[in-house]
Parts: structure tokens; sequence; C-alpha cells
């Protein structure tokens, strides 16, 4: 090229200098998109993700669901141990300018069980507040009828709304734009339902303000056009890699992938209750009095899987093996309890033991569109528990199916999952484990209904004790037991992959979450 | 033809009532939204609210007695995902669906009649056998691997495309829509070649086997023994005859994509009506599974009559009064 061609680029690319502010802006590619706008309306991470970046809560999730001070600089229970004191930040403004006070704290809390036809409300966080107190503009008081160790988890889902969008702002209001008036990070600017939300910086945060200057966040739904986006250069993060593209996607030079540990563990919820349950009967057919109540053969049942064959075959070695509820660091997980080792010897004694050496017939139910590889860790627990002698079949269904027909208690082995929202044990102990108590909320999702009465005291020990370590102890201790009488057989923690441009990072969330905020350029 | 087309409009209210019953019942055997829709924290009470907010609790005569009284005041019902009404979620996301539907079939019918034509009048020659043996990939390629494809050579490999979503719309004759900008046309072209590649080739088949029927009749013979140029043989006595069965198809086949362009919709994150169906029946929101269908059959019986209308205008022997009946 002549020198002067040369000269004239030089000029061009100083001219056009100024595009490469393009550069601040940020394009995210997710899995499923949000199904309103409205921080209230729907209890699902899908939602929450979206939230999380417009609206901050008193207290913040930190990547591993560590509380960190969010909208509250301090909290704790008072001496009275119903009443919670919250100190608010002072000097933070809405989106909108106006000042965020107390009053918006109980406006919030007073919005958060009346949105109109919510499908999964988030008042199962605020039930137990009775009464909330400003005591002045930064400090709020909760009040509950019963000590309630959970406040500050529970809160922690909670996001704050502007008192100025008045008493009955709706859903809609929310879709608008109108009403979405939040203190986080970004602020909204466009929503277009399947299409994409755009979300510009909040110069004014404070905790600084943000990275990037608009960030856009599409619905991708088809795992293998997400990666494709991401190839192309259409976006610059995606979220859930699928497993089958991630060691092509390690060798490619253009592209970063970021794991981290989920809080959901994949289970088998095994009926423990029934005299004859519908899918356990002799080899052949015959009705058979239920197995599945002896502890032996659930014990069996655990130690014929072998876990790491499931995590390096099925899951392509993104997943990690499971002992537990949940993944060691979190608040209650007890560090008394190894991941069960692989035993087809010992699982068959047992089942001799128990008077079962002939076997049985057991089929396994699972989803096939809920997890990641659902189908295949149901087929390859079916081989390794027809290896022990049982005669073992598989039936998978869309989640749309299944969730129903197992809460309907249809099944006697089922595939789940559980991620704890909470991030702490309390959550899958109380909904999986503990009996099921619909009158008392417990137990919602212990489609085994598995039922001992020493976790049940444990846990309800637990729930009125304020203090954090008795607490961990307590869970950690019913978390023993329960693991000790088999009440489910967790099987791996989930491992999330995103994936990034190879210029960016992201940090990896236990919520499984793909925020903005998460994502920093590689210096 | 009044009557003929009031009949029409009957018979479709009878379509309308048998199909909104059947999916009505359909989705309710199938599950409960709710057990998908809720956190799975939810206590016993929640769970009871959220059946009883959405109207779930009541039998299914009622409940189906309840979507009947609102059809007479003209609703459809609300989303029970989105918390919108369900006409309106689909209306939003049509002129998605419609542009790219419009552009496939633009480019079937721009390649395929002609190429048909060329394959029909010279079935023999390289040209024509190339133009067959290349409808049969356009046929078989499933749709979901083709596009995958089409992604990873244009937008992947050479760089050259958008890999997926909606560009830029703006509005022009009241119309909002991507085709009026060129940003809009650079991500509509690959998802419309996606869809349009299967209707070419179904074009270019058809056009053939209409073509090679139609030339040895007696008056394409007659035609040109009476001295009349190829051309006016080929555009005016061949053409006219040949558009009967190829414009069924075509109306049909518009239907088809505008309905079920599920797959192309989904590779290419295209935000338009395939994609809200099949998310909505993931979940079960039966409001909208039950207003899209509602949609489709409108469209279905209105695609069918104008193709009956055309018929008329290519054939003056049919009389739309027997085409009801």
């Amino acid at each position: 090229m002549p020198r002067k061609a040369w000269a004239a680029a030089a000029i061009a690319a100083a001219m056009f200098a100024p595009a490469m502010a393009h550069a601040e802006d940020l394009t995210i590619a997710v899995a499923s998109e949000a199904t309103a706008m409205d921080p209230h309306y729907h209890n699902t991470g899908n939602n929450n993700q979206i939230m999380a970046q417009i609206y901050d809560r008193l207290i913040n999730q930190g990547p591993n669901q560590e509380l960190l001070p969010g909208l509250a600089e301090s909290w704790g229970p008072t001496d009275d141990p119903t009443v919670w004191e919250f100190r608010l930040r002072e000097g933070v403004t809405f989106h909108d300018g106006s000042p965020f006070t107390a009053a918006d704290v109980a406006y919030t809390i007073a919005r958060v069980p009346n949105v109109p036809n919510s499908p999964s409300s988030f008042a199962i966080y605020t039930a137990d507040i009775t009464e909330v107190e400003i005591v002045d503009d930064y400090t709020v008081r909760f009040h509950t009828a019963t000590p309630y160790p959970l406040m500050a988890n529970s809160l922690s889902t909670i996001y704050i709304v502007s008192s100025d969008i008045g008493e009955d702002a709706s859903t809609e209001c929310f879709n608008d734009g109108e009403c979405a008036i939040g203190t986080g990070p970004y602020r909204q600017v466009e929503y277009t339902p399947g299409d994409r939300i755009v979300l510009e910086a909040n110069a004014d945060y404070w905790g600084g303000a943000p990275i990037w200057d608009t960030v856009t966040i599409r619905p991708i739904s088809s795992p293998a056009a997400r990666v494709a986006a991401l190839l192309a250069g259409d976006v610059d993060v995606i979220a859930s890699v699928p497993t089958t593209d991630i060691a092509q996607l390690e060798d490619n030079d253009d592209v970063n992938l970021w794991q981290g540990i989920s809080n959901r563990v994949i289970y088998l919820h095994i009926d423990s209750d029934r005299e004859h349950s519908p899918h356990v009967t002799a080899i052949g057919g015959g009705e058979i009095e239920n197995p599945l109540r002896d502890v032996r053969v659930r014990r069996a049942l655990s130690m014929a899987i072998d876990r790491e064959a499931i995590v390096d075959d099925v899951m392509e070695g993104i997943a990690i093996p499971a002992g537990q509820l949940l993944p060691e660091g979190f608040f209650g997980v007890s560090e008394n309890i190894e991941v069960p080792d692989y035993d087809p010897d010992g699982a068959r004694a047992l089942l001799e033991e128990a008077g079962y050496g002939d076997g049985f017939a057991v089929t396994i139910h699972g989803p096939n569109d809920r997890y990641i590889n659902d189908a295949a860790i149901a087929q390859a627990i079916a081989q390794m528990w027809s290896r022990i002698g049982l005669e073992t079949s598989v039936e998978t269904m869309p989640r749309s199916v299944y969730f129903g027909r197992a809460s309907d208690l249809e099944f006697s082995v089922m595939l789940v999952g559980w991620g704890a929202g909470s991030g702490e044990a309390s959550s899958p102990l109380r909904s999986l484990i503990v009996t099921n108590n619909p009158d008392r909320g417990l137990g919602g999702a212990n489609r085994g209904r598995f039922s001992n009465a020493e976790v049940d005291a444990l846990v309800d020990e637990a729930m009125q004790t304020v203090d954090d370590a008795a607490r961990a102890a307590l869970l950690a201790q019913a978390t023993e037991i329960a693991m000790d009488q088999v009440a489910i057989i967790p099987t791996h923690f989930q491992v999330n992959t995103w994936g990034t441009r190879a210029d960016l990072q992201y940090e990896p969330r236990t919520d499984e979450y793909t925020l903005a905020t998460g994502v920093t350029p590689i210096e | 033809m009044t009557v003929f087309v009031i009949r029409r409009l009957l018979q479709s209210l009878l379509v309308m009532a048998v199909m909104s019953t059947l999916v009505f019942a359909g989705v309710f055997a199938i599950g409960n939204p709710i057990d998908i829709l809720i956190s799975p924290d939810a206590t016993q009470a929640e769970y009871e609210r959220a059946v009883r907010s959405l109207g779930l609790d009541l039998p299914l005569w009622e409940q189906y007695w309840r979507f009947l009284q609102n059809l007479a005041d003209g609703e459809l019902g609300i989303s029970f995902v989105h918390h919108e009404p369900a006409i309106e979620l689909i209306l939003q996301r049509m002129p998605a669906t419609l542009e790219l539907a419009a552009v496939a079939l633009l480019l079937s019918i721009t390649f395929g009649i002609p190429l048909g034509l060329w394959a029909g009048l010279k079935p023999d020659g390289i040209a024509g056998r190339s133009i067959m043996v290349g409808s049969i990939f356009g046929f078989s390629l499933p749709n979901f691997w083709q596009g995958l494809m089409l992604i990873m050579i244009f937008a992947v490999m050479l760089d050259l495309m958008p890999a997926g979503g909606r560009g830029e719309t703006a509005v022009f004759l009241g119309i909002e829509s991507s085709i009026w900008t060129l940003d809009g046309l650079w991500h509509l072209a690959l998802p419309a070649v996606n869809l349009a590649l299967f209707k070419t080739s179904l074009v270019i088949r058809l056009t053939r086997a209409s073509v090679r029927e139609v030339i040895g009749l007696d008056y394409v013979k007659f035609a040109r023994a009476k001295g009349l140029s190829e051309r006016r043989v080929v555009f005016v006595h061949v053409l006219k005859n040949i558009m009967i069965p190829v414009t069924t198809v075509i109306g049909l086949e518009l239907g088809v994509m505008i309905a079920f362009a599920v797959v192309t919709e989904t590779v290419f994150a295209w935000p338009g009506m395939g994609k809200l169906i099949i998310d909505s029946i993931f979940v079960l929101d039966r409001p909208v599974i039950v207003a899209y269908l509602t949609v489709i059959v409108v469209m279905f019986i209105i695609i069918n009559l104008v193709v009956d209308i055309l018929y008329s205008i290519f054939d003056p022997r049919v009389r739309l009064s027997d085409v009801g009946s």
C-alpha cells in the first residue's frame, strides 16, 4: 500500500476511534427468557438473574451465595429474637433520582404477597414477617411471631422497588418500563419479549459505576445456536454451554470457558413410605411388599451407583460426585459425610441380608428436558442397578408431565434436582427430607415421603436457633442422620459452564445466574 | 360467491369450537402448569394460592365455561406465565414470523417456478438434471441441521452474516418490520433461506411435474402448430395452466411456514410466534396455546379462501359455489 493510503487509513482509524466506545457494550445470551420484568412476579432463576442487575436487595448474594451488604449495611437480631434490625445504606438513589429510604422497604414487603396471578410468589420469604417497623429513615425492624433465623437469607431474595410507583403498580407497568425503578447497577431501557432486554449503566450506582455501558440480554434456547452465536461474535457471553461442546471449545483460542459448581444436587428420591409402591414388583411382575422401606435396601441402591462413572461418562467430567445435599463450603454442610464408595459386592450382600437376594423389579422415572443430561443419567443408574440383580427399567418424560405426576406420588424411584436458593442447608432439609406436613409448610417436595423423627426434631430446633454456629451444627447433624438413613440418594452436583470471548472473563456463580456485573475484561 | 364465503366462515366457527375443546382437554390431561412454574420450595398454602389465582382449582368444564364467557367478550385469556393477554403476546410476535414467512415464500417462488419450468421443459439437459438433484437435497436435509450449517458457514467461518436474532426495525406504510432496514434484511437472510430451501424444492418438483403433464396436451401442441412463439406457449399457455396446483400448494405451505416455523425460529433465535408456542407448550401455558391455535385456524381458513378465489381467476371453469360443498 502506498504511503499516502496508509496515512489516510490512519486518519480514518483515528476518526472512527470514538466508535470504539462500542467495545464497552456487552451482549449476553441466556438459555431461557424472563417471563416478566416485575421483580416480584415469578420466583425463578431466569427472572431473578435479570432483576439482580436492575434492583438491589437489602442483603445481596455473592458468587457463592454468601450474604453481602446490599441496601442494608448491617443487620442482626435484637435482644428480642423475634425482632431483627436492619441499618440501611444512606445516600442511595433510585434510577429516577429519588432517595432510598425505609419507606421503600416497607412498601416492597407489602407488595410482595399482593402481586396478582403470580405463578410463583416471593411471599414464601416474607410470610413470617408480621410487622415492618420504620424506626427512622435508615432503620427498619422486622417483627416475627417466633424466632426466625432465616431472616437474612429470606430477605436476600427480595428486590427492593421504589415506593413512588404507587399502591397498585401492575406487572404490565414493569414490563412497560415505567415502574421499573430500582437502585441496581443497571437500569432497564428496553424489554422486547422473546427477543431482548436492554440495560444501561447506572453511573450513580452506590457500589461504583459498572464497566459496561449497555448490556443486551438475548434468549437463545437452542444450545447449539447459543454456541454458534458466541463463535460468530454475535454475543460476548453465553450461559449453559452444553457438555458435548466443551471439549471442542476448550481447543478454540477465540473462546474462554468458565466453570463453577452449582448449588444444585441431582438425586434419587425413593418411596420409603408406602407398603406397596406402584413401580416396584417381584421379578416377573408379582406384587411385593415395598423393599425400599428397608434402609439396607436403600443403602445397597446407593452403593451400587458408580458416581465417578456418571461424572466421567455421562457428564463428560463436568460434575462433582455428591454424598449430601449441598457442596462443601455452604452453610450447614457436614464435614463428616463422604461420597459413598462404589461397591456392587457390598450392595449385593446387603440385599441378601435384607432378604432380597433374588432381586426385584423397579422403574426409575425422570425428566428428559430439565437437568443436564437427565435421561442419560437415569439410564446409567439403571444399568448399574441391573448389575446387582435388580430388573431396572427407565421411563423419562418432559418436565411438563413429570413434575405433576411426581408430586402426585405416582412413582417409586425418581430422578430430581434441587437448587438451594437460600444457599444454605435448611432449604433442602425442610423441603425434601423432613416429614411431609402441608399445614406447617414442611416437606413439600418430599416425594418419597421419608420420615424420621430425629431429623424432624433437629431441623425444628435449627429453625428456632438464631445463633449461626449452633444452627449450622444442628443442620449438619440432621444431614448426617438423613444421609445415614438414605432419605435420598445424591449422585452429583451440577457444574455450570459459561463461554466468553477470549478477552473476557466470567466469575462463575453457584446460583447459576449470568450477570453482566460478573463479566470483566482480562487485563 | 357471498354465500360461499359465509358458509366457509360458519364452517370455520365449528372447526374452532372443536379445536378449542380438544386443546383444552388435552392440555388439562398433560398436567398442571403450576407444578412447573412454582418455585420448588413453595409451601402447600402457597401452591394452593397459585392454583386458585389462575383458576386451575375449578373442574375442567367450569374452566372451559369461563373460557367461553371470556370469548364472548372477545378475550382469549390471560397467559399463566406472562400475565398478559394471550392474543397480545401472539400479535406482538406475529410481525417477526410474517416477515420471515413472506420473504421465504418470495424466495421459493422466484427461484422455484423458473427452475421448475426449466427442468420441466428440458428434462434431459444437464441443467434440468442438476436442478432435480439439487431439489432432492433441499428436500431431504433436516431443517435443524441445515440451519446450523448455514450459521457455521456464513456466520462463524466466513463471518459474513449474523448468527441469529432480529435486526433493526422501521415503520413504513404503517407496518413495523425489519424488512425496511438493511440491518434487518441482513439478519433475515439466513433464516429466510433456511425456511425457503425446502419450499423451493417443493415448488421446483411440483412445477416440473405439472409442466411435464401439460406440455404433451393437445392445446399446447395446437398452439405450437399455430406457429406461436415458444415464449408465448410457455408463459401463457403452459404457465397459466400449471398455476392451479402450484397455487394450492404454495398457499397451504405459506400457512405451514407461518404456523410452524418453530425449528427455524429456534435455531436462529428469531423472536416469532413459533418460539412462543413451543415455549408455551413446555410450560403448559394453556391460554397462549389455545389462542395461538385459534389464530392459526383462522389463518388457514383465510388462506384456503384466498386460494379458492385465485382458482376461479386462473381457471374460469371453477365456480366457487361448487367448491364449498
